[in-house]
C-alpha cells in the first residue's frame, strides 16, 4: 500500500469514528444540559457546595461563578506547586519556583496547558494528578458551560436566566467527562500507556548502561488531556513520548479524543436550538477549514517543501517518531492546533516552514475548527453573528441569527471578542521582540526565531498550549507575559460571550420571513468560511510574512 | 452594591468548596481507582512494559536505548577531559536513532532545531557520513530516520531500511550468518496497524534482546 493511500485511509478512519459518535454523543450532551432531574450524587455535591441546583443565574451571576471558580483554582494550583516539597508522592522534587508556578497555574486553569517546565524533573505525581489533571477536567467543563449558556440564550426568549453554572459544571464533569475518561484510561493502558505511582524503574541495558524508565499515573491524565482539549503532557515530549502514545493505534485514538467533544457539541447545539441543520452548518464550516489546513500541511510536509534539513536527510523526520511518520504527525498537528489542545506528537519547531506556518495560522483563526471543548462552539457562534452582520450590511437589512436581532449592543460585544485575542498575541510578540532579554530565549536563527516568539504568544492568547519548543520559556519575562496572555485570552472572551448571551436571551424572537437569511444553507456556510479566514487573515498576515512565509517562500 | 457584593461572596464560597470536592474526586479517587484497575487488568503494561534478560530488567520495550561502547585505543579505554568515558556505537548491536537527550529516561525531548537551521543541516551531513562509514554502505543508502533525532528522544523504533543496512555489520561482528540476523529482524518488524495506521518499523530494544539470546 502506498504512503498516500495509507495516510488517506488513516484520515478516513478518524472521520468515520467521529461520524459514528456525532449523533449519539450530541444527543447525550443536549440531554445532560437540558434535563430537569438531578442525580442523588449530584444533589449531595450541591449541598456541599451550598448551592441550589434549581436556581437559575443571570449572565452576571454566571460570570461571577466562572471567575470565582477559576480564581480559586489558580490559587490552589499555585499553592500546591509551591508546597510540593512537603507533599507525598512527589518523588523528592523541590517546590516549583514562583514565576514558573504562576505560569503553570494560569496555563492549566485557562485550558491552555502551555508548559515552561520539564515535567520529569519538576512536577511530582501528586501535583500532576491532584492539581494539573483536575484542571484538565474542570477547565474543559467551564468552557462547555459557557458555550451551553450562550446556546440557551438563542433557545430562550424574554428571560435574564441562562442556567446554573454549578449545575452545568458538575454535570459536565460527572455525566460526560468522567465516564468517558474511565473507559479511555483502560483502553490506553491496554495499548501500553503506563499507570502506576512509581518514581521510575532503574534498568541496566544489554551494554551495561543505566537508564530510568519513568513512571506515573499517566493514562488517567492522558485521556482527559485529549478529551478536554487541554494538551499538557505528563512528560516533556508530550504525545511523542512512547509512554503517553505508544503505538499508531493509541495515536489515532487520542487524536479522535481531542476532536470528539468539540465536533459533537455542534449536534448538541442544533438539538438545543431545535434546528439540527444549524449544527450541521457550523460543523460544515469547521470541517471545511480543518480539511483545507490538513491538505496544505500534508502537501508541504510530505514533500519537505522549503526545508534544507528535510532535503539533506531525505525526508522531514526531524522531531518525528518512527511509528507515526510524516502523515500521522501532520494529521495530529492540524488537529491539535484546530482544537486548542496543544498536545504534540512531533516537534512543531522542526516542521517544514509552511506546515509549521499552517499550524500557527490554524491557532490564529481563534480555535474554532472545531475548537476547544465549548470554546470552539462559542467562538464559532460569535463568528456566525459577525457573518450575518456582514451579510446584513451587504443587503441593507437588520441582521438576525437564529431569530435573534443583532443590534448595536451585540455587535459591540462581538467586535471586542474578535479583537481581544489578536491584540494579546500581537502586542505580546511586539513587546518580546523589543526586549533583548526576551530575544535571547530564541533558539533558531533567522525568520524561524521570530516564528518561535509569534507562535508562543499566539498559542497562549488562543489557549492552545503547543509550542515551537526551541524557545526557552522558563524566564521571568515569558512566565509572566505568557501567563497573563493565557488568563486574559481565556476570561475576557468568556465574559464577553456571557454578556452577549445575557443580551440575546432577553430578546423576543423575530418571525422568520421571506427576507430572512437562511443560516443552514451552503451560501451561509461559504460566507462563514470566508469570514473566519478573512478576518483572521487580515489581522495576522503581516506577522506571518515576517515568520513562516519569509522562511518558506 | 451590597447585594452584588453578597452575590460575589456566595459564589466565592461555592467556588472554594467546589475546588476541594473536585480535587478529592477527580484528583485522588479517580486516578487511584484507575491505577488499581490498570494494575489488576494489565500489570505489565501499566508498569511500563519492562523486558528482562538473565532475570533482571534491561529495558522497557517502548523506550529506546543507546547501544554504545567505550573507545579503546592501543588497549587503553579513552576518557574525555572530565574523566568521562568516550563512547562510540557498539558494532555488535543494532543502533537506534540519534537522540536529543541521549536516551535519558528522565529527560524526553526533541532537538527543536528548525527546518532550515544550518547547525541541523551540518549535523545531518556529518551523521550521513558517519553512518555510511560505520555500516559500509554508500551515503545515499542511509535513510532519513538514521539522520534525524526523534520527537521524544526515546524512540525505540527504526525504519525497515535502517535495520536492513545494519544487518551485515551486526552479523560480521558477531560471526553469525547474515541470514540468521535478517530472520530476527523480520520477526521484530511490524507493518502498519490494520495495514494503514502509522509506519512500518523495527523495535530495536526487542531485536537486540533477541540477538543477545543467539549467543
Amino acid at each position: 500500500m502506498s504512503d498516500t493511500v495509507a495516510g488517506l485511509l488513516q484520515v478516513g478512519l478518524l472521520l468515520l469514528l467521529l461520524a459514528a459518535c456525532y449523533r449519539p454523543l450530541g444527543a447525550y450532551l443536549a440531554w445532560v444540559f437540558t434535563s430537569e432531574r438531578h442525580y442523588r450524587a449530584e444533589k449531595a455535591v450541591y449541598r456541599v457546595l451550598g448551592v441550589d441546583g434549581d436556581t437559575q443565574q443571570s449572565w452576571q451571576t454566571y460570570a461571577r461563578a466562572v471567575l470565582a471558580f477559576s480564581a480559586v483554582s489558580v490559587l490552589l494550583l499555585f499553592g500546591m506547586q509551591r508546597a510540593q516539597a512537603a507533599l507525598p508522592l512527589s518523588n523528592g522534587l523541590p517546590a516549583v519556583e514562583s514565576a514558573l508556578a504562576f505560569n503553570t497555574a494560569a496555563s492549566f486553569v485557562s485550558n491552555t496547558n502551555w508548559q515552561n517546565y520539564v515535567p520529569e524533573v519538576v512536577m511530582g505525581h501528586l501535583v500532576q494528578m491532584a492539581g494539573l489533571a483536575v484542571q484538565n477536567f474542570v477547565s474543559a467543563a467551564v468552557g462547555i458551560a459557557v458555550a451551553v449558556a450562550l446556546v440557551r440564550s438563542f433557545a430562550r426568549s424574554q428571560t435574564t436566566l441562562l442556567g446554573n453554572f454549578w449545575v452545568d459544571l458538575v454535570r459536565c464533569c460527572g455525566r460526560v467527562l468522567l465516564p468517558m475518561a474511565v473507559l479511555g484510561t483502560l483502553a490506553l493502558v491496554a495499548m501500553g500507556v503506563v499507570q502506576n505511582l512509581s518514581a521510575g524503574h532503574h534498568v541496566i541495558s544489554l551494554v551495561g548502561q543505566a537508564q530510568t524508565v519513568p513512571g506515573g499515573p499517566v493514562a488517567s491524565q492522558e485521556v482527559i488531556k485529549e478529551l478536554g482539549t487541554n494538551g499538557g503532557g505528563f512528560y516533556n515530549a508530550n504525545s511523542a513520548h512512547p509512554f503517553e502514545n505508544p503505538s499508531p493505534t493509541s495515536n489515532l485514538f487520542t487524536n479522535f479524543l481531542m476532536l470528539v467533544l468539540p465536533v459533537s457539541l455542534t449536534r448538541a447545539f442544533g438539538l438545543m436550538v431545535r434546528d439540527r441543520r444549524q449544527g450541521y452548518a457550523l460543523l460544515a464550516v469547521m470541517g471545511t477549514i480543518w480539511g483545507l489546513f490538513l491538505v496544505g500541511a500534508t502537501f508541504f510536509e510530505t514533500r519537505g517543501s522549503g526545508s534544507v534539513a528535510a532535503a539533506a536527510a531525505g525526508g522531514a523526520m526531524e522531531g518525528k517518531e518512527t511509528r507515526f511518520g510524516v502523515w500521522a504527525s501532520t494529521l495530529w498537528a492540524i488537529s491539535t492546533t484546530g482544537t486548542s489542545t496543544g498536545a504534540v506528537n512531533a516537534a512543531h519547531d522542526s516542521l517544514t516552514p509552511l506546515s509549521g506556518g499552517l499550524a500557527l495560522f490554524h491557532m490564529m483563526l481563534g480555535e474554532v475548527t472545531p475548537g476547544g471543548t465549548g470554546s470552539g462552539l462559542y467562538g464559532m457562534l460569535v463568528l456566525a453573528v459577525l457573518a450575518v452582520f456582514v451579510a446584513g450590511l451587504m443587503v441593507g437589512r437588520t441582521p438576525e441569527y437564529l431569530r435573534k436581532k443583532i443590534t448595536v449592543r451585540e455587535m459591540k460585544l462581538v467586535s471586542l471578542y474578535i479583537l481581544t485575542t489578536p491584540a494579546l498575541a500581537l502586542v505580546g510578540t511586539a513587546i518580546a521582540m523589543g526586549l533583548s532579554t526576551a530575544r535571547s530565549s530564541i533558539l533558531n536563527p533567522g525568520p524561524h526565531g521570530f516564528s518561535e516568539v509569534l507562535y508562543a504568544f499566539t498559542s497562549a492568547a488562543n489557549n492552545n498550549g503547543s509550542a515551537f519548543g526551541g524557545l526557552t520559556g522558563n524566564t521571568p519575562f515569558f512566565n509572566v507575559a505568557l501567563g497573563l496572555g493565557m488568563l486574559l485570552g481565556r476570561f475576557v472572551p468568556m465574559i464577553l460571550v456571557l454578556a452577549l448571551a445575557g443580551s440575546l436571551a432577553q430578546q423576543q424572537p423575530v418571525p422568520v420571513t421571506a427576507g430572512t437569511l437562511p443560516t443552514h444553507r451552503m451560501l451561509f456556510v461559504s460566507m462563514l468560511v470566508g469570514v473566519v479566514l478573512v478576518v483572521t487573515g487580515l489581522t495576522y498576515f503581516p506577522s506571518l510574512t515576517l515568520g513562516p512565509l519569509a522562511e518558506g517562500l | 452594591m451590597v447585594s452584588q457584593g453578597w452575590a460575589s461572596a456566595r459564589q466565592l464560597g461555592a467556588a472554594v468548596r467546589a475546588v476541594v470536592v473536585f480535587t478529592a474526586l477527580l484528583g485522588l479517587l479517580y486516578p487511584l481507582a484507575m491505577t488499581g484497575a490498570a494494575q489488576a487488568l494489565f500489570p505489565n503494561r501499566a508498569d511500563g512494559s519492562l523486558v528482562q534478560a538473565d532475570g533482571r530488567n534491561i529495558a522497557s520495550s517502548l523506550i529506546g536505548q543507546a547501544y554504545l561502547r567505550q573507545v579503546v585505543t592501543h588497549g587503553r579505554p579513552q576518557v574525555d577531559a572530565d574523566g568521562q568515558p568516550i563512547l562510540e556505537p557498539d558494532p555488535a548491536w543494532f543502533q537506534t536513532r540519534p537522540s536529543a537527550v541521549d536516551y535519558d529516561g528522565l529527560g524526553s525531548s526533541a532537538s527543536q532545531l528548525g527546518p532550515n537551521n544550518p547547525d541541523l543541516v551540518a549535523t545531518i551531513a556529518a551523521r550521513r557520513a558517519a553512518v555510511a562509514a560505520f555500516e559500509g554502505v554508500p551515503a545515499a543508502a542511509v535513510p532519513a530516520d538514521a539522520l534525524t533525532s526523534s520527537g521524544s528522544g526515546l524512540d525505540p523504533h527504526i525504519s525497515v531500511a535502517y535495520a536492513a543496512i545494519q544487518v551485515p555489520r551486526v552479523a560480521r561482528t558477531r560471526g553469525v550468518a547474515a541470514d540468521q540476523v535478517r530472520k530476527l529482524v523480520r520477526a521484530h518488524t511490524k507493518g502498519r496497524t490494520l495495514g494503514f495506521l502509522g509506519e512500518p518499523r523495527v523495535n530495536v530494544v526487542e531485536l537486540n534482546r533477541a540477538l543477545a539470546g543467539t549467543e
